[in-house]
């Protein structure tokens, strides 16, 4: 059953990448985004991940792709929705050849082990964030402020040009 | 583990027994929305002194079947330049998530569908997708209107989806737990609302512009951008998203009862019966949230987004902060219903000084006036004379 759900999962997944890559509309690419999103967070419940699962759909599911579509409503791509070809998709392409090259010689260098199934608890989850992986957890942190911080910067310099 | 996925796996009969259990929750919402249509329509009467429906059926109690009919049989128009594709989709996004996060509220002990361990944190994330349906209904109906609309209730609802969270956490961190379940158990001596009441303002309020009541309805205002994301839609799809905006209503009702408000404990009642203390709690929320819609007038797009920003998040934060110091130092539980309660002045001294300000403006301005006017009195008489002489001097 798992197994089959899983393959169902995964279609999703690539689907909906290949879904934004491909359409040349910006709110369609985002919708696609947002099915390949969701079915991550299914492939985490299937790992029996729940906290996780549903963290993908709060903040990616909800938040990033309303930002998204904010940012595509407020620019004024509504008068034109059609993407022309992009310049930089050899660049994109290298990129993402590279990263494919990388993670298979990854997995084939490492054996994925057998893990058991288990569902962390979700104090336990909480506790070792807050202990063990409190500074990854805080650098994570002070780099979205940088990001944002750099994001109201970059606003404000195109405002006092005009 | 109850989120876990392997369904098939279980047999037929636990099947028909999910099956019919959502049907009885669908069935039960629509009651819940037929009434609450009914009493909205009332109790709004009752306030502007009038009587509200009365013609149809004994006190208008068959209006919103009526209206139900009228809507149903309403030709569904489905604008030319419209993405036909996201036009489609966009109600579904609303309502789906709108019976979702009903599937773990509890009504009582036993009557829950499904009751999760993560329940407070399956609400909150499943309950922001159907802020996705609005935008894509205003940006797919292809209208100016549907499109500010769309763009007001993402700026909206992202904003005051942060306090909401915040409270949330508190409300967390004080039963320790996020099931809902343990929450209403945790409240056995006194409800939250008295140890943590400022969360329970801060809840309620963020909850009113989560769902869009008045005085929130900025991303809808009819006088504004008349109807905003719904403005394209009618017949059958708009009355998807009127079913979704009561049902969203109901459950922020249901989840301050919850968290705040004891959940189904009273007294006199015992082992199912208690769903009826729900249901009375829940109701007299929803009457006060009637009686704002009745009382308050629509906020401007930038009072609301200053109010998120300056008052409802530092507050939120501020609610956070004087929980973890409780927690933290083991102090008694009246210290945390003092500095909640010196946290709840804060708020209401900025709520009523907001209400106050037009107005004082009005005042402030007439007091000018007639200081104005009494200057230029005094300077006509005072320049009478002068005039006189000069006219006795010719």
């Amino acid at each position: 059953m798992s197994w089959f759900l899983f393959i169902l999962l995964s279609f999703l997944t690539l689907g909906g990448g290949l879904g934004v890559v491909l359409t040349r509309n910006v709110v369609h690419a985002a919708l696609f985004l947002l099915v390949s999103l969701v079915a991550v967070a299914g492939l985490y419940l299937i790992l029996l991940a729940e906290f996780l699962a549903l963290v993908q759909v709060l903040i990616y599911g909800g938040a990033i792709i309303i930002v998204l579509l904010f940012a595509i409503m407020l620019t004024r791509s509504a008068d034109y929705p059609r993407i022309s070809d992009n310049r930089q998709w050899p660049l994109a392409g290298i990129a993402a050849l590279g990263l494919l090259g990388v993670l298979s010689a990854a997995f084939l260098t490492r054996p994925v082990e057998e893990t058991q199934l288990h569902s962390p608890a979700f104090a336990g989850l909480g506790n070792s964030l807050f202990t063990r992986w409190a500074i990854p957890f805080e650098v994570a942190s002070l780099v979205l402020l940088v990001a944002l911080i750099g994001a109201i910067i970059i606003a404000r310099s195109n405002e006092e040009e005009r | 583990m109850i989120l876990s996925i392997p369904i098939l796996a279980v047999s037929l009969t636990a099947v028909f027994w999910t099956l019919a259990g959502l049907l009885a929750m669908f069935t039960a919402l629509s009651v819940v929305v037929l009434s609450l249509t009914w009493l909205e329509r009332k109790v709004l009467g009752r306030l502007q002194r009038r009587l509200g429906p009365t013609r149809t059926g004994p006190m208008g109690l068959m209006q919103p079947i009526a209206d139900a009919v009228k809507l149903l049989l309403k030709e569904d128009i489905v604008p030319s330049s419209s993405e036909k594709a996201i036009f489609w989709l966009a109600p579904v996004l609303v309502v789906i998530p709108a019976f979702m996060i009903w599937v773990t509220i509890p009504a009582s002990h036993d009557a829950v569908l499904q009751n999760l361990d993560l329940g407070l944190f399956y609400i909150t994330a499943i309950a922001v997708v159907g802020i996705l349906g609005l935008v894509l209904a205003g940006w797919g109906s292809a209208n100016k209107y549907g499109t500010l609309g769309g763009l007001r209730a993402a700026a909206q609802l992202i904003s005051y989806e942060i306090p909401i969270i915040m409270v949330v956490i508190a409300v967390a961190m004080l039963a320790q737990t996020l099931n809902l379940r343990d929450i209403v158990d945790q409240q056995d001596p006194y409800p939250y609302a008295l140890v943590q009441p400022l969360g329970l303002l801060i809840f309620f309020i963020a909850g009113l512009a989560e769902v869009g009541r008045t005085p929130f309805d900025i991303y809808f205002a009819e006088s504004e951008i008349v109807g905003g994301p719904f403005v394209e839609y009618s017949g059958a799809h708009w009355s998807v998203f009127f079913l979704a905006e009561y049902i969203n209503t109901f459950a922020i009702a249901a989840l301050t009862v919850l968290l705040f408000l004891g959940g189904w404990s009273g007294p006199l009642l015992s082992g199912n019966w208690v769903v009826i203390w729900f249901l009375v709690k829940v109701y007299a929320v929803i009457l006060v949230v009637f009686w704002i819609r009745g009382t308050f007038p629509r906020l401007r797009i930038d009072q609301l987004m200053g109010f998120a920003w300056k008052v409802m998040v530092p507050m939120s934060f501020l609610t956070i902060v004087i929980t973890a110091v409780y927690q933290f130092y083991l102090w008694p539980p009246w210290s945390l219903t003092l500095m909640s309660s010196a946290g709840l002045v804060v708020v209401a001294y900025v709520i009523y000084r907001r209400m106050v300000g037009p107005a004082n403006l009005v005042a402030d301005v007439r007091a000018r006036q007639h200081a104005q006017a009494q200057e230029r009195a005094l300077q006509a008489k005072a320049n009478d004379p002068a005039r006189g002489a000069a006219a006795n001097a010719e």
